[in-house]
């Protein structure tokens, strides 16, 4: 475990759009919880939620968090948008004047200015709106408490955002409960963009829907990325509707990214075993493609992010671990260009991924 | 908006494996005030029904509890007697008649036969009494002979309402001012019990009120305290409470009211008394709250509030607080019983409240032996004031805290 290198990881070399600056920059980035014990709360280890990631997200594109459950990722939408305060590393963020702003350091007054252009989309839409206040409260919330906008003024905004997802403006006044979970996130939706936001993540936004309610809450999600010109990241499990959303994606596992490049690369040649088991589940659209891969039964269970494995955390997992797997952790590596893993042998295996024949055309 | 179709949700995309294109159409899911609808419906419709706000949908789950609202009804009836104790007693508690120590409770008549003609005519029999050679106690048997006219709003010796305004009227009484009318009999003074006991509500009815007062202040400044912000503070709180909470509740109480000294200002020891109630009041309190701070830290319309933005104070106070404040309300009407019922025993064992002050527990501290009891039940009648206050409390608190969520589903 104490094997990683310290100094920052290097970022992908470019981005999706040649050589535009990252919008946000994780570098090193941990968050470990304290495990506490006993009457009187002793600290006896940690839950490394988040170890060591770090990974770029440009201007405009949504980047896709994949992983297990338990293996980091609302960790690090939480660090993004500074629900958590982040053990180490550094989250920096462009404000578009050219000094970008270190998110994970600042104090909580300090990163009052950047409410309003990071934002979160909730996972459950029953959970996430307060059912004591009217949707016109919910939404224009973030506008009242930043200065944005009051009165009068709120109201007329937060009618538009209310059209803008798809809500008739008269909803406004009523509470959530008169809503379905599909229009509740629609309104989560609405919360999130009021403020005119740069960045959102979005954890497991579409995954308490239902199927249908899913495809539309993601179209929605993509007019409105274009209309406003955002930057997701978007964080689920579901690998399909994530290779439907992103422009890129990172694969975690266990606090660790353990692969990321564009959709197409990783999933038409994922270099990471994990990654390949991942996508070995993935349903496939087109019949005749569905007895090409055998899916991967992995066995064993998601290692214990307080007691992880030594050497490459995925060893007991890996078909394909050799000896080397057991005690040196392998570094990120960057494979082909703007793709990377983290297995000693990412260059030589032969993995098997899903030939991406809708993202190829988009 | 939806004119260029951008933003028609099912428009324009080619379809992914993840995203099959159904529900095509309409913006509304099919199941509007579905699975997350409270469990009230009214005869309004959904459309009104989606501008309730908390307050009216638990005031509309409350409704329909039979037994809270016979518990509204009781404490507001004692409410009643204990702010208008002076006006709705027919005399002043103080007030004694030496001539009938003991008498027996009167029926009130309403007519009186006049003839073959039966009139309105309120009136109460007077007593005859007879001294018991054997034991020289005198004893009072009711006389149909003298009928005492008994009138509303009769002309009596000045009193004044709230120690403000003067007054001579009372709701009802006697025509003739010190004719005897002992509706729920006498005590050993010939005082008037029925006086007594709506002072007594008075007294009774406010210290569990004030009790859970001070019991509410300290234990929504802990409990908030320990949830909150949790950690070090939280642990040495929630030790302080499991140490009162094991401390057997009677023997405290008594060791403590015992300490009182004797000549104490009857105002000071109302006022102790509450305090002494309140030493182990407020833990319950607390962990309520605090239960509520803990739980609600990590939901996530709380952390909304957080990206939000919201300063502490503001997440508190509009996103917690509201979310508990019903259950709140719920736990204290809940504690009010107890209280009550703390210092009727208290006074009772004659620690707590004491001559003159008049409260249910003092009145029944007259009803402490056997032999008393047997001869004179009536004594006991303050205990019925007790029962149904505590009663009506008990039905009123679960009536709150049944219709404290109403978003719980199910
Ligand atoms: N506030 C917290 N305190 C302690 N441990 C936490 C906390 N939040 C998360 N964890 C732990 O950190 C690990 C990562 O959790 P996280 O929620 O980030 O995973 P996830 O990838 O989002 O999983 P899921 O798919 O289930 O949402 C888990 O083991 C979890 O138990
Ligand atoms: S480093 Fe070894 S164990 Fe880890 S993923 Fe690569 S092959 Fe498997
Ligand atoms: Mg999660």
């Amino acid at each position: 475990m104490t094997s990683e290198s310290q100094q920052p990881q290097q970022p992908e070399a470019t981005g999706p759009n040649g050589n535009r600056k990252p919008l946000l920059s994780v570098r090193n980035l941990k968050m470990h919880f304290p495990v506490v014990k006993g009457l009187m709360r002793r600290t006896v280890g940690y839950t490394k939620a988040v170890d060591d990631v770090s990974f770029d997200v440009y201007p405009g594109e949504t980047y896709g968090l994949v992983g297990e459950s338990g293996c980091g990722k609302t960790s690090i939408g939480r660090c993004i948008t500074r629900i958590l305060e982040p053990t180490a590393g550094t989250i920096l963020y462009d404000q578009g004047d050219g000094r970008p702003v270190d998110i994970a350091n600042l104090r909580n007054r300090d990163m009052r200015p950047y409410r309003s252009e990071l934002r979160m989309i909730f996972q459950d839409p029953f959970s996430s709106l307060n059912p004591r206040l009217p949707v016109l409260e919910i939404i224009g919330e973030v506008l009242k408490v930043n200065g944005i906008a009051d009165g009068a003024e709120l109201e007329a905004r937060v009618r538009d955002m209310l059209r803008k997802v798809g809500l008739r403006a008269e909803y406004l006044r009523r509470y959530p409960h008169a809503f379905s979970g599909g229009e509740r996130q629609r309104i989560g939706v609405a919360r999130a963009l009021a403020s005119n936001p740069k960045l959102v993540v979005c954890d497991e936004a579409v995954s308490a829907l239902d199927v249908s309610i899913q495809a539309q809450t993601i179209n929605l999600l993509q007019d409105l990325q274009d209309e406003f010109d955002l930057t997701y990241v978007f964080v689920a499990h579901d690998l399909s509707v994530v290779e439907h959303i992103s422009d890129r994606i990172g694969v975690m596992y266990v606090g660790k990214l353990v692969e990321t490049g564009t959709v197409d690369d990783v999933f038409s040649r994922p270099r990471h075993p994990y990654t390949e088991a991942l996508l070995s589940a993935v349903p496939k659209a087109d019949p005749a493609l569905r007895d090409a891969g055998k899916r991967i039964r992995l066995p064993g269970e998601v290692a214990d992010p307080s007691d992880p494995p030594p050497g490459c955390y995925f060893h007991p997992r890996c078909a394909y671990a050799k000896e080397r797997c057991r005690t040196e952790e392998p570094q990120m590596r960057e494979i082909a260009p703007g793709h990377s893993a983290k297995c000693h042998f990412a260059h030589e295996l032969d993995l098997k991924g899903v030939v991406a024949a809708e993202t190829a055309s988009r | 908006m939806t004119a260029d179709g951008r933003n028609d949700p099912t428009g324009h995309q080619s379809s992914g494996p993840a995203t099959p294109e159904t529900g095509v159409g309409e913006l509304s899911d099919p199941d509007v005030l579905g699975h997350a609808a409270p469990s009230v419906d009214i005869a309004g419709g959904e459309d009104e029904m989606a501008m309730l706000g908390q307050w009216k949908l638990m005031w509309i789950r409350f409704k329909r509890h039979r037994l809270a609202m016979v518990g509204v009804v009781l404490v507001a009836f004692f409410y009643f007697l204990a702010i208008f104790a002076e006006f709705l007693s027919p005399q002043s508690p103080h007030d004694y008649n030496r001539h009938y120590p003991y008498a027996p409770p009167q029926r009130l008549h309403l007519f009186l036969r006049d003839g073959d003609q039966l009139r309105f005519r309120p009136h109460v029999y007077g007593y005859t009494s007879t001294v018991d050679p054997a034991s020289f106690r005198r004893t009072f048997a009711i006389d149909d002979d003298q009928i005492i006219p008994v009138r509303l709003l009769p002309q009596g010796p000045e009193y004044r309402m709230w120690n403000l305004i003067p007054m001579s009227r009372r709701l009802f009484g006697p025509v003739e001012p010190g004719a005897p009318m002992f509706l729920l009999g006498a005590d050993r003074l010939g005082r008037d019990l029925l006086t007594r006991i709506v002072y007594g509500a008075r007294v009774s009815m406010t210290i569990g009120l004030v009790g859970v007062a001070f019991s509410l202040i300290i234990g929504i400044i802990m409990g908030g305290i320990s949830g909150y912000f949790g950690g070090v503070a939280d642990n040495i709180i929630q030790r302080t409470i499991e140490f009162l909470q094991s401390i057997p509740q009677i023997p405290l109480w008594m060791g403590l009211a015992a300490a009182i000294p004797q000549g104490t200002d009857p105002l000071l020891v109302y006022f102790l008394i509450t305090v002494i109630l309140s030493v182990l009041g407020w833990t319950g309190l607390a962990r309520v709250v605090r239960g509520r701070f803990y739980s609600l830290k990590t939901e996530d319309f709380v952390i909304a509030a957080r990206v939000d933005g919201c300063s502490s104070l503001r997440i508190i106070m509009r996103h917690m607080v509201p979310s508990f404040l019903s259950h709140i309300i719920a736990t204290v009407t809940l504690a009010v019983p107890t209280m009550i019922i703390a210092e009727t025993s208290l006074s009772f064992l004659g620690l707590g409240l004491r001559p003159p002050v008049v409260s249910w527990g003092v009145l029944l501290q007259a009803a402490q032996s056997v032999q008393v009891i047997a001869n004179f039940p009536w004594l006991l009648l303050p205990g019925l004031g007790v029962f149904f206050a505590v009663l009506g409390f008990n039905f009123l608190g679960d009536g709150l805290r049944d219709a404290a969520d109403p978003y719980a589903t199910g």
